[in-house]
């Protein structure tokens, strides 16, 4: 997902930005016991995030149950127990945002599920978020083996992240209060975790060990001989936020086209348009050339705005608006690139998580978005499923909701589609089922010259 | 007495940063709304959330000209349900603040549909929050908008941790959590058919905090009632319920003069202020960051029924 922190930058112009005051998104995986909500309600408890009467509402809730001293009087789990419905079921059933903050940094929280009939919801909590902080319930693994066995769910939510390529992942070890011999518990659970990383191609930020309970290293450092790392928080302070490039050739998605209201009055029959649009990558300044698609028409750049205000620049991750020097048919949907940069295609391969209860039909029309553009679309393949316990390719004809898959897809026009590695915006598409207009897939897309990939140009 | 509190102190680069960040995705929102619908409209009570997003809606859409005033018209018309209990200060705050920015005001009264008959009091003096949604719903037929934009956060309600910035509407209004749309990147499904409607909230992501820190910063005109006044209130279940025509003193009850504020601005029969001398923004600010009752808990008496209720109405088609 694109970030907001250059937002401030063409208004500051001369100072320099050293540190990373983006709010840091994080989504939180882990099984129903693992004590993710408690762990959350750690978070938010310690940093003084909740507020005396919802506490007061749980520790009605809870009363009579006896709690240790200095300890919160109430399952910290319950703050984040959100809907009536899954009170009743005692599980979460969807994304839920929680927001709390440090001297150092704001967070933002993504709480997704962690059962496996939830894929879903993990996918659309990682979709945007900056880091993954996966859960092992550590009372549920032999530590006493060598190696130790990790649980299925714990590669499947790291590989999800992965897959996701949210840029940051760690390990949080919960319940070492639960366990004897914690130090070498911890070591032993730590190397499985590093080492089927290193299977995974999953670049590790941290491996943990923490008592969301007892509060044990999730705010406050660990005292304890046999781990000398940063508490859980302490290192979510300096993991580094998303920024899709800002150097290199310039993309923008049109999101509006706005007549400039604020020249009326003079008399003037055409007024400028004002194209906006929030940058996928690279930068604009007043003077640069840009090419549209589809039209290919070239333009200059007249004037670049921010927020109803002219700036120098704008770059990835600002919305930015546009006056270009003649009067061109621009609207919703197109795309302003650097010119001769952008590749068109109606066929791509895309890794394809399926979201939706029934199942993807391949050869059916659906509607998908890419930037801002709608258009119909077909799977005109599915080669093959991913196991998301290992990301092994199995044999495989259909997707079903929660399955991930790679597929061929085609549209009914050609898209500036990029490699989703390389970008974001460029990379990414929602399928939508038009009979029910439910949000049905997510698409990432692979290599694009990988499987017969055309330049629109030459397809006509 | 201290010397006065001043915004940038209270602003340190981080939260600079953070709203800066917060406005742009506010703005970008609100612009996927205007693109994407064609007959939307903005949720203006005149209440702190809906004046920002009115701000927001201004750096959006319009051109800050001369004197630093925006210049221009919203591409949509504002909306207000008014129960017929709101606090007068609002009704002309919001009045006088549509007629200095030159905006179109649509105003949906819960007495028309009481009038109507499709509204119902069980007693003259109920609160009349849950109501509302009938006179929203009747406008947004009336008028066939498509999408409403509001200011609800997600910080506010556990019930809400889990909306999404765009929140689909079936043909009765009602919010259905679990036929909600994934929401993945910026790449929002708005799509509805005809007769359902969306909700769109552009600071879903924000904290009361943040809204405090914002009209601070950008010098965001509120109702009166925001800033530390002396009323009269009766104290009822560790509430501070103003005296009102609505709400009057129970028998044995006493009325007493207290410096108070309110925190949120809505039907007069269940909003409640909060003991306060803060005055204006930077000191709310300040006070904010000491707070340690949210904000609907201090402030509203029909949320206490119990901790689902919000659930429970928002199914109902209420925000």
């Amino acid at each position: 997902m694109s970030s907001f922190a250059s937002a401030a930058a063409p208004r500051q112009r001369g100072s320099t930005r050293v540190t990373d005051h983006r709010a840091l998104r994080f989504l939180t995986a882990g099984s129903v016991d693992d004590g993710k909500s408690t762990l959350i309600g750690r978070l938010l408890f310690d940093s003084r995030a909740i507020l005396a009467d919802q506490i007061d509402t749980l520790e009605k809730r809870a009363a009579g149950v006896p709690r240790a001293d200095g300890q919160p009087r109430f399952d910290l789990s319950l703050l984040t127990d959100g809907l009536e419905a899954e009170r009743e079921q005692g599980i979460t059933i969807d994304v839920a945002y929680r927001y709390f903050a440090t001297r150092q940094r704001k967070f933002i929280i993504a709480d997704a599920p962690g059962h496996e009939q939830y894929t879903r919801n993990m996918v659309t909590a990682a979709a945007g978020s900056d880091a993954a902080v996966v859960l092992v319930d550590i009372t549920k693994l032999d530590t006493l083996a060598a190696p130790v066995k990790l649980l299925a769910q714990t590669r499947r939510h790291a590989l999800l992240a992965r897959l996701l390529r949210v840029p940051s992942i760690v390990f949080a070890i919960n319940k070492l209060d639960a366990v004897d011999d914690p130090g070498h518990a911890y070591e032993a659970v730590r190397a499985a975790l590093l080492e089927f990383a290193a299977h995974a191609d999953i670049e590790v930020a941290g491996v943990i060990p923490v008592s969301a309970l007892r509060g044990d290293n999730v705010t406050q450092p660990l005292d304890a001989p046999w781990y000398s790392g940063p508490s859980l928080l302490q290192l979510l302070e300096r993991l580094p936020t998303t920024q899709e490039r800002t150097a290199g050739d310039l993309l923008i998605p049109v999101q509006y086209v706005a007549r400039d209201q604020g020249l009326s009055g003079a008399g003037a029959g055409e007024q400028p348009r004002i194209v906006w649009g929030r940058i996928a990558h690279g930068r604009v300044k007043a003077g640069d050339e840009v090419q549209l698609f589809p039209s290919r028409h070239m333009a200059r750049v007249a004037e670049v705005r921010v927020a109803g205000e002219r700036v120098a620049f704008a770059e990835a991750g600002q919305s930015t608006g546009l006056a270009l020097d003649r009067h061109l048919d621009v609207s919703r949907g197109d795309w302003i690139a650097t010119p001769g940069t952008v590749h068109e295609t109606n066929r791509f391969a895309a890794t394809l998580a399926w979201l939706d209860t029934e199942p993807a039909v391949v050869g059916r029309k659906y509607t998908v978005r890419h930037g801002n553009r709608w258009v119909q679309a077909r799977i005109a393949a599915i080669d093959s499923r991913l196991d998301v316990h290992t990301l092994a390719s199995i044999d495989a004809h259909e997707l079903r909701v929660n399955e991930i898959g790679h597929v061929i897809m085609e549209t009914q026009q050609p898209l500036p589609v990029e490699a989703y590695e390389t970008n974001r915006v460029g990379g990414s598409l929602i399928i939508v089922d038009p009979a029910s207009n439910r949000t049905s897939g997510a698409l990432l897309v692979k290599a694009v010259d990988q499987v017969g990939a055309q330049d629109a140009c030459g397809a006509g | 007495m201290n010397a006065p509190l001043m915004v940038d102190r209270l602003l340190p680069e981080l939260d600079r940063t953070h709203l800066d960040w917060l406005e742009e995705e506010a703005i970008f929102i609100l612009r996927e709304t205007v693109a994407a619908f064609e007959r939307p409209a903005l949720l203006f009570s005149g209440g702190k959330d809906s004046c920002v997003v009115l701000r927001l809606a201004e750096k959006a859409f319009k051109n800050k000209g001369v004197e630093a005033r925006y210049a221009g018209r919203l591409p949509f018309p504002l909306l207000h349900v008014d129960t017929g209990h709101n606090f007068p200060e609002v009704i002309e705050f919001r009045d006088r603040r549509v007629a200095e920015m030159g905006e179109r005001l649509v105003v949906g009264h819960l007495e028309d549909s009481i009038r109507r008959g499709t509204v119902r009091l069980s007693n003259p003096l109920e609160s009349r929050n849950g109501h509302q949604t009938v006179a929203l719903l009747e406008a947004i037929e009336e008028h066939r908008f498509d999408a409403l934009i509001g200011g609800a956060r997600r910080d506010e309600e556990k019930a809400r941790a889990k909306e999404r910035i765009f929140s689909h509407r079936d043909g009765f209004g009602q919010w259905q959590p679990k036929e909600q749309r994934p929401e993945l990147w910026t790449l929002f499904n708005a799509r509805i058919r005809p007769g359902e409607h969306m909700r769109a909230f552009p600071i879903s992501n924000w904290t009361e905090l943040d809204v405090w820190l914002y009209i601070a910063r950008e010098n965001i005109p509120l109702p009166s009632l925001y800033f530390a006044h002396e009323r009269q209130v009766i104290r009822r279940k560790g509430l501070l319920v103003p005296l009102t025509e609505v709400t009057p003193a129970l028998p044995g009850e006493t009325v007493e003069a207290v410096q108070v504020r309110f925190r949120t601005v809505g039907d007069m029969t269940c909003t409640c202020p909060v003991e306060s001398p803060a005055v204006n923004a930077v000191e709310i600010v300040a006070e904010t960051l000491q707070v340690t009752v949210s904000e609907r808990g201090a402030t509203r008496m029909d949320d206490r029924t119990s901790d689902a209720s919000m659930e429970r109405r928002k199914k109902e088609g209420y925000f």
